[in-house]
């Protein structure tokens, strides 16, 4: 026995469930989403604002919208954009991971792509749910919006969740693009999509070659989606196909991203 | 792989089979558009070893450890971490690295950049431990940003710590670090290596690789041109170089001398780089016409320039691990 003075490896390991997903990193990543004050206060200011200056109208309050009035409904629209802005910000913060090699670091530890892209997309929503609780307690103190109490929940609940297509939106660009100005050339692409998706002026009063190009749009089925409960029209298989194509191709296209991002900086 | 194998494994090591290698390369290369990074490395690191890879900016060092650590595909050859593709080597916590630079977040405190990292391994030593082994117990509230370099390596050090790797992988990890700092690092280094972990490490200093390996690798343009122990690398590097003035000179018959490691013939010069000078010397003026005899030392530094560096000629012959 030569070998007895060599240390034995102990190679009996086992690699963690779930692709490394766990709490401990999940409530790191929320602590350290809050400590970037910029993007907290540009979420949750900039829909509220929007609100304000669109949904008061006093005329809107009058006009019905299926369940609820007009402002209930363009309080949705607000909560839906705001959503929408705060997960793809939170999303896009990849890109400040990838400058610092973060993400290479991270190939260093059993965390998977997915356990990883998962975690940043819940990180996400939880801004993006203080996004839509900021529109919807400024539409009730303003005291304009009105539809059944659990409508309140169910299209906050509708936005909120429906928003996940953006966190991956998010997380795709920030591996996609480099990191400067990433979010201006979002905010931009954000506004775009809202117009495509009829959330500023809705779609019956664009000509109909842009009609038929917004159905394709990632805003357009998420749009009439969250505002189904109000307007009690029913949901269109169109709409869901819509939103959940967008869905997997912002999530796969993040994955992919994040498998190639091993480069050093 | 499966755990099971594993356990095979091991019990193939009670029969007497040994256990797998930390490493094993096998004909790797590596390339990145035109540029041959990589040119065909061999290399078997035993547990328990602590392997300095040597060579100048360039000489592939980086590229083999991304390799070793399936940061990136090799275009041809094999790898395996003990017995195992790198990836799963890596999730199951038996390699950890410290890269030379990134790697970190600045809005984390030290401590939270430590509980995310132990949180995603099975098993992991506490985080105060590793905080403490790499000596930044004190600054655990620090913001990353506000550290200072040293402190930043030191935090590297301690996150690869954390899942008690069997094997630990350093890449020009004291680089930017002033003289004080890393003689520190180092100490953390050594006293963690003595509990039997298998260290290796990449450096462009010579004398951190004297100083802290068992066994030097010498690396040049992707190859090795040397594999040995701190004590042969540097009596292959401390020779002296026999200079002379010979028409005609033979050099296959020269390298046949005693210790004679490169023979260079430019016109009617020759030199000689060897270990045993005075044999060549003497055989140059007893059995050849040579004439203006010179003998020269050359420093480590100079040896490992030689060693490492571009040979202007064919005649040289490098010798030591390098087939």
């Amino acid at each position: 026995m030569t070998a007895q003075s060599l240390p034995v490896p102990e190679l009996a390991r086992e690699a963690p469930g779930l692709g490394g997903f766990n709490f401990t990193v999940l409530k790191l990543e929320i602590r350290r989403l809050l400590r970037n004050r910029r993007t907290v206060i540009f979420a949750m200011v900039i829909p509220a604002v929007f609100f304000l200056l669109f949904g008061l109208n006093s005329a809107y309050a009058n006009q019905r919208a299926g369940h609820g009035n007009v402002s209930a409904f363009i309080m949705i629209s607000m909560a839906l954009y705001g959503a929408v802005l705060a997960t793809t910000s939170g999303g896009a913060m990849v890109s400040i991971e990838r400058a610092a090699g973060w993400s290479r670091q991270l190939r260093l530890t059993p965390l998977s792509p997915a356990a990883y892209i998962t975690i940043k997309m819940l990180t996400a929503m939880v801004l993006g749910a203080g996004s839509v609780i900021v529109v919807y307690l400024v539409g009730m103190v303003s005291g304009k919006p009105s539809m059944p109490g659990y409508l309140w929940i169910a299209t906050a609940l509708s936005v909120w969740v429906g928003s996940l297509v953006f966190a991956a939106f998010g997380l795709f660009m920030g591996y996609l693009l480099p990191t400067e100005n990433v979010m201006q050339f979002l905010g931009f692409g954000l506004m775009l999509f809202a117009f495509g998706g009829g959330l500023f002026i809705p779609l019956d009063q664009y000509p109909h070659v842009l009609q038929d190009v917004a159905q394709y749009t990632p805003l357009y089925g998420l749009n009439y989606l969250v505002h189904a409960p109000l307007l009690g029209s029913g949901v269109h298989m169109v709409w869901v196909v819509n939103a959940v194509a967008w869905l997997a191709i912002f999530a796969g296209g993040a994955v992919w991203r994040f498998r190639k991002d091993t480069a050093r900086v | 792989m499966t755990v099971t194998n594993m356990a095979d494994g091991r019990d193939s090591q009670r029969a007497g089979t040994g256990p797998p290698a930390a490493i094993n390369l096998r004909g790797i290369r590596k390339s990145f558009g035109s540029v041959q990074a990589v040119r065909g490395i061999d290399l078997d690191v035993t547990p328990g070893e602590i392997v300095a890879i040597l060579g100048p900016n360039g000489a592939g060092k980086t590229s083999t450890i991304d390799i070793i650590l399936g940061l990136s595909q090799p275009n041809g050859g094999t790898v395996s971490v003990y017995g195992m593709h790198p990836r799963q080597a890596i999730s199951r916590g038996l390699v950890s690295a410290v890269m030379q630079t990134g790697g970190l977040l600045k809005d984390l405190t030290v401590r939270e950049t430590a509980q995310y990292t132990a949180s995603l391994f099975v098993q992991a030593t506490p985080v105060e431990d590793a905080l403490g082994r790499a000596g930044i117990a004190g600054i655990g509230d620090r913001r990353v940003g506000k550290c200072s370099g040293g402190e930043q390596q030191r935090l590297r050090f301690a996150m690869a710590l954390l899942s008690d790797p069997e094997l630990l992988i350093l890449d020009e990890p004291t680089t930017g670090m002033d003289v004080e700092g890393r003689r520190g690092f180092w100490a953390a280094i050594r006293q963690d290596a003595a509990q039997g972990r298998t260290v290796l490490f990449a450096t462009h200093y010579l004398e951190e690789a004297d100083a802290y390996a068992d066994r030097i690798i010498l690396l040049r343009h992707g190859q090795i041109v040397a594999d040995g122990t701190s004590a042969e690398v540097k009596a292959m590097a401390a020779g002296r170089t026999v200079r002379a003035t010979l028409p005609g000179a033979d050099p296959a018959e020269l390298s046949a001398l005693p210790g004679a490691e490169s023979v260079e013939v430019r016109g009617d010069t020759v030199r000689v780089h060897s270990t045993d000078s005075d044999a060549v010397a003497r055989y140059l003026l007893t059995r050849t016409p040579a004439r203006d005899l010179e003998i020269a030392t050359r420093g480590l530094e100079d040896a490992f320039i030689a060693l490492t560096s571009d040979g202007n000629d064919s005649t040289s012959h490098p010798a030591g691990g390098s087939r």
